[in-house]
């Protein structure tokens, strides 16, 4: 029955061609842009580490200016997040900061490059679920000795090795040599959880190295650093006692429970510190999982979001054009269904028929609308540039082709249902009188 | 007027009616405040930066070695920069206008640190800034080379002497003219003094979207450490020229260094507003699909409307309508329903623009946007309504003699 109603449904198209295909049209286009704007809100919007965003944990501690009522620092202070790592209290901690050096290659051929740089703890690779191609990260103790060891990206050692496993090579960065333990796999999360206060949409870094050898060897700094009160005096040592926040922490707290317990560890931390008098705000300290953080930080753009809204107009306008066209259409074949009342047809089978029509204009509205979605995220792409973010996940995924058939398809029958319910009340008497 | 005989007949098509009033409302809704959102982001665009952008261009250099002395090589590199035929001025500076990357700093009137301070963005840079960029000195005076102060490591700010844009000027002494302002002394954090000694009218803050985009300083202060941003100015029509043979001179200078983001500010600036220049290119798609789609609607339903009526047409015209009168009807009739769809969209428009000013600190929509939107879309609806309206004055009467 079902095919026999598909046919009937491809009989109809072929009968009103250009009123049927103005309405696959009308569906194509709605549902098209409207997930071009759905997969960018999607990803970028999205959950970057689902399997554990709710056990990791952004540090937030407020050590603001008492005199202004502005929101707290992002990131944390030197004192403060050697202070998290000696204590321990977490399963995984990991400070994390970026900056610049320049390596140079053994290979004459190559010449110097600056390379972007983060230093990070043992802990960031297990707790962010960092992928390698070759070998590893580094151990706990590398970190407290300042082995000079190092990470690199996929990138990276393609530029540096050709892409061969170098594992074990030396590679001197800053005129120092750092060995070789680990080349990461492709990781690019969208948006980039780890550090969305230096662009959430950035591409991945070079190197990772421990992140002792950033303060050790005065490298560099190259992400966000805020202060609200002057440093006192002059030199690194007055730079890292002072109240620059420049250094974001993560916590992994792997069972329920745990995350009241590190909060009071926080804020009797902060108890201490107000003795000493820092921390010159109420009490105002925060954890963050990955998902919260995002939020909290805005990481999705306002453009997304004001798109989504204009987008879902454009796709309310298309189904109110389709509800009209169906309308029309299923008016005009009233002879036709009268005929088939006429027959014995019952309404139930009337209905269902015409939702199958209605479902089959949205399939193909569906199908074509993934074509106007394709075409409008490498728009979009090609807008974008390389530039200004990553943008190689703008493209059509799984679940997004999914969502815009069954969307299409939805949206087709539900704006049909009143033209349906309209096809279903013909009255035969008057429509088999006029043949 | 026809009007009565129009409004019973739409009675007899509601949903017709409704389908294509609710078209033109959204239509109108996301038109004009995408108009808005483009306008908005085109005046943010065009404000000017202060500095001569056509004729700059930048790029950093960060040396490596032990051997590595910046002062000397910035010196160096400065010295044989200017001399380039082409070139106007050089400077090295910690940031650039319209690049999205800087440094900001508190100024204060009074020494006390608990007293509120107007932020502003800091450029810390050579003596000669003011005429590299070409900015317009509008009182008071530039920097010497006595002026410059050196440092090492971070700390509070060396220099003594500053120039401020002006509105950091206007900003922290509302009431003075600007020549007064000259020679006034305000407190950097850490109680550092300085003296306002010159004002330029215009320079901006590197980031676009600050609120403190007009507020801004030059200090006359270097950093040396390892990495040094230049500017160049030109002369017109040479930066492409020295922009492709600088980095072999300089490289022929001194080759412990790696130079990177050699750019004209021009291409900057393109990058730094690229997402606005792409959201407008999105928006404009939008509209212009919405009011293809929407035309496409009016077309559908008046052709709808107008072949059911077929006969009633052929017999107002047996009964001696003339054809100007038929066009009229059908024509009044979509301004009927064009201008119930205007009244809801002028209504959903302001809501939506009140949306999008709590929810994204969007500037209020100014009030002549809406009454311009809705005689456009009066407009765009009698525009597509012609053609099916002049095919039903085209109907003969000869029709209502006819059956089916």
């Amino acid at each position: 029955m079902f095919l026999y109603y598909l046919r009937l449904s491809a009989l109809s198209y072929k009968r009103n061609p250009i009123l049927s295909s103005l309405m696959v049209l009308a569906v194509a286009i709605g549902i098209g842009a409207y997930m071009v704007i759905y997969t960018l809100n999607y990803t970028m919007g999205g959950n970057p580490i689902p399997q554990k965003s709710a056990q990791l944990f952004h540090v937030q501690l407020d050590t603001g200016d008492p005199n202004r009522d502005n929101d707290a620092p992002e990131q944390l202070t030197y004192l403060d997040s050697m202070a998290l790592l000696d204590a321990k209290r977490a399963q995984r901690q990991t400070a994390s900061s970026k900056f610049t050096a320049i390596v140079e290659p053994a290979n004459p051929e190559i010449r110097p490059m600056i390379t972007n740089n983060r230093g990070v703890m043992a802990d960031f690779f297990p707790m962010f679920d960092v992928p390698f191609l070759y070998g590893g990260g580094w151990d706990s103790s590398s970190d407290d000795s300042l082995e000079q060891v190092v990470v690199l990206s996929r990138e990276m050692n393609e530029r540096l090795y050709g892409g061969a496993d170098s594992v074990g090579e030396n590679l001197v960065m800053n005129g120092e040599v750092f060995r070789v333990v680990g080349v990461l796999d492709d990781w690019q999360p969208i948006p980039k959880f780890y550090d969305v206060n230096n662009g959430p949409f950035d591409p991945g870094e070079d190197l990772l190295v421990p992140w002792h050898h950033i303060v050790d060897k005065n490298y560099g700094r190259a992400g966000n650093t805020n202060c609200w009160k002057a440093i006192d005096g002059t030199g690194l040592q007055a730079f890292l006692n002072s109240e620059c926040t420049w250094i974001q922490f993560w916590v992994e707290l792997p069972n329920g429970g745990e995350e009241q317990a590190y909060l009071d560890f926080l804020n009797s931390y902060a108890a201490e510190q107000k003795q000493l008098g820092r921390f010159g705000r109420p009490l105002n300290n925060a954890l963050f999982d990955v998902e919260e953080w995002m939020v909290e930080q805005e990481v999705l753009p306002d453009e997304t979001q004001i798109l989504s809204a204009l987008a879902a107009m454009l796709l309310a306008v298309c189904l109110l054009n389709t509800i009209g066209l169906l309308l029309s259409k299923f008016l005009g074949k009233s002879a036709e269904i009268g005929v088939r009342q006429a027959l014995g047809a019952h309404k139930g089978s009337l209905f269902i028929q015409h939702v199958i029509e209605a479902g089959f204009i949205g399939l193909l509205g569906g199908l074509l609308g993934l074509g106007v979605a394709a075409l409008g995220l490498e728009g979009i792409k090609v807008l974008l540039g390389q530039e200004v973010m990553v943008t190689d996940w703008i493209q059509l995924n799984v679940p997004v082709v999914f969502v815009t058939i069954v969307l299409a398809i939805a949206s087709t029958i539900v704006a049909g249902l009143y033209p349906i319910w309209r096809a279903c009340n013909v009255n035969p008497a008057i429509h088999l009188k006029t043949q | 007027m026809e009007i009565g005989p129009i409004l019973r007949a739409m009675t007899r098509n509601k949903l017709g009616v409704v389908l294509i009033a609710l078209q033109i409302a959204f239509t109108m809704t996301v038109m004009i405040n995408a108009i808005f959102i483009i306008n908005e982001r085109n005046r943010m665009m065009a404000r000017p930066s202060g500095a001569d952008e056509v004729n700059l261009f930048h790029f950093t250099s960060i040396g490596f070695g032990d051997d590595y002395n910046e002062r000397i090589v910035v010196a160096d590199d400065l010295a044989m920069i200017r001399q380039l035929p082409g070139v106007v001025n050089a400077s090295t500076t910690n940031a650039i206008p319209v690049s999205g990357s800087g440094s900001s700093t508190g100024v204060r009137l009074e020494f006390d640190e608990s007293q509120p301070s107007v932020g502003v963005a800091i450029y810390r840079t050579d003596d000669q800034l003011i005429d590299t960029l070409n900015l317009d000195l509008i009182a008071g005076e530039g920097f010497t080379e006595s002026d410059m102060r050196y440092r090492s490591e971070s700390g509070a700010t060396l220099a003594d002497k500053t120039v401020v844009s002006r509105a950091t000027a206007e900003n922290l002494f509302p009431d003075k003219p600007l020549n007064q302002i000259v020679g006034e002394t305000v407190f950097l954090p850490g109680g550092v003094e300085v003296q306002i000694i010159g004002i330029v009218d215009t320079l901006q803050a590197p980031w676009p979207q600050s609120s403190l985009i007009e507020r801004s300083m030059i200090v006359p202060e270097m950093f040396v450490d390892t990495s040094s941003l230049y500017v160049v100015r030109t002369e017109p029509g040479e930066r492409d020229r020295v922009m492709a043979e600088i980095e072999d001179l300089l490289l022929a200078d001194n080759p412990n260094r790696v130079l990177r983001s050699l750019r004209s500010l021009e291409d900057t600036r393109e990058e730094t507003y690229r997402i606005d220049s792409a959201m407008s290119t999105v928006l404009w798609v939008i509209i212009i699909t919405l009011v293809f789609i929407t035309c496409m609607g009016i077309v559908g339903l008046a052709v709808f409307g107008i072949n059911r009526r077929r006969k009633q047409i052929g017999t107002r015209r047996a009964l001696g309508a003339t054809r100007p009168e038929i066009l009229r009807h059908f024509m009044l009739e979509n301004l009927l329903i064009t201008s119930v769809g205007v009244l809801v969209g002028a209504a959903l428009t302001i809501g939506f623009s009140i949306v999008l000013t709590t929810n994204f600190n969007m500037p209020t929509m100014a009030w002549y946007y809406t009454p311009v939107g809705m005689l456009a879309l009066l407009l765009i609806g009698q525009i597509a309504v012609l053609g099916p309206s002049s095919g039903a004055a085209r109907i003969e009467p000869a029709i209502a003699t006819r059956s089916v």
